[in-house]
């Protein structure tokens, strides 16, 4: 049986006319932003065989496990918690040991470690590097001005929080969150990524705390 | 040429300005149409050769204001030079032609307070994205204008 693929027209944040219509299909919306529309099918025609979901427990168990040991973040820094983030990347609080490799291309990477404020000119080119990342990817948004727009959020040029221009997964607070607590926010991230479900739903993003 | 003589060659030579300031800065108010001539004569008698900054002043109901600030490195004064626009005004001369400096510092000054300089070579904007409504230091600006879609 030939699997039909239908083209999917994703539609992005440019073409809402306000951010509640936006949040709005982006909570309707089902699991479709980390799969291929022929991964989903494949894995929805095993699940509903008979003693199939047994084979898919055990693929998600097995895929979660790969996902969840080799996040590697794109290197995208933005402003002076990405000071931080690179001490999170460095030898003392070495994130290569949960198999975060830093990589240079955003192309190769599953995660987006948002550090620093995003101005109303950035946020395009951030989007531009975020649509670039192949799926399944995450969004880690660090810092005030990340989750919120910080001390800057009553200026003229500063996206209100990062989660109006991308989804995110992990909010970390702090300005800027010291490492141990970027290193705690990308643990949670892998604790979400195991909990992860290729015929459920997506994991819920932990409450934000700032 | 010292502080003073410039201070002095100032009140001699346009009558009407106010001289003021410290001992190392000269504060200056200068009509408009003045704004040309008079940053001529501060580069070529008064040595202020170096263009350090421009900007501007909303004062409501009394217009814009525009302060540059020239150096003089060798003898180590600066002249801070101010002009009133008047109410409603947003047109100003462009010191373009007597500084190269000036360029990208006017550039700013029409991006944040929307002053047109009249004889600028390149007047667009420089620091916000050129699709911006506004202009976001003019008391005027709400800094909470929706900016889809951002907010």
């Amino acid at each position: 049986m030939a699997v039909k693929i239908e083209p999917q027209i994703v539609p992005v944040w440019r073409d809402f006319k306000d951010l509640q219509e936006y949040e709005q299909l982006r909570q309707r919306r089902p699991e479709g932003d980390k799969h291929s529309a022929l991964f989903e099918s494949v894995t929805e025609g095993i699940h509903s065989f008979p003693g199939g979901f047994a084979v898919t427990t055990v693929a998600d168990g097995f895929f979660n496990w790969a996902r969840k040991s080799s996040v590697w973040p794109v290197t995208f820094g933005l402003a002076c918690c990405a000071i931080e983030m690179m001490a999170t990347f460095a030898s003392r609080f070495d994130v290569e040991r949960l198999g975060m490799v830093p990589w240079a291309s955003p192309r190769h990477s599953d995660l987006m470690i948002v550090s620093g404020t995003v101005t109303i000119k950035m946020a395009p080119m951030l989007t531009r590097i975020y649509d670039q990342m192949p799926d399944p990817k995450w969004v880690v948004s660090m810092g005030s001005c990340a989750n919120s727009g910080g001390p800057f959020r009553h200026g003229y040029h500063v996206v209100k929080g990062v989660d109006r221009v991308v989804p995110v997964d992990v909010y970390v607070p702090g300005c800027p969150p010291p490492p141990e607590s970027l290193l705690n926010g990308l643990l949670l991230l892998q604790d979400q990524i195991a909990h992860f479900r290729t015929t459920g739903r997506r994991a819920e993003p932990n409450p934000k705390v700032d | 040429m010292t502080r003073d003589q410039a201070a002095t060659l100032i009140g001699e030579r346009f009558g009407i300005a106010q001289v003021e300031g410290d001992s190392a800065t000269i504060v200056v108010t200068v009509p408009v149409e003045q704004w040309t001539p008079f940053a001529l004569f501060a580069k070529d008698t008064l040595g202020c050769r170096f263009f350090n900054f421009s900007t501007a002043v909303d004062w409501k109901e009394q217009g814009l204001e525009v302060v540059v600030r020239v150096d003089n490195v060798d003898a180590r004064f600066g002249l801070l030079m101010k002009t009133r626009l008047g109410p409603g005004v947003s047109a100003c001369p462009s010191l373009v032609p007597v500084y190269r400096g000036a360029n990208w510092m006017e550039r700013e000054c029409y991006d944040m307070f929307g002053i047109r300089f009249e004889g600028h070579p390149d007047l667009r904007r420089i620091l916000l994205g050129d699709d911006w409504e506004g202009h976001p230091l003019l008391k005027s600006y709400a800094v909470d204008t929706p900016h889809p879609p951002y907010r």
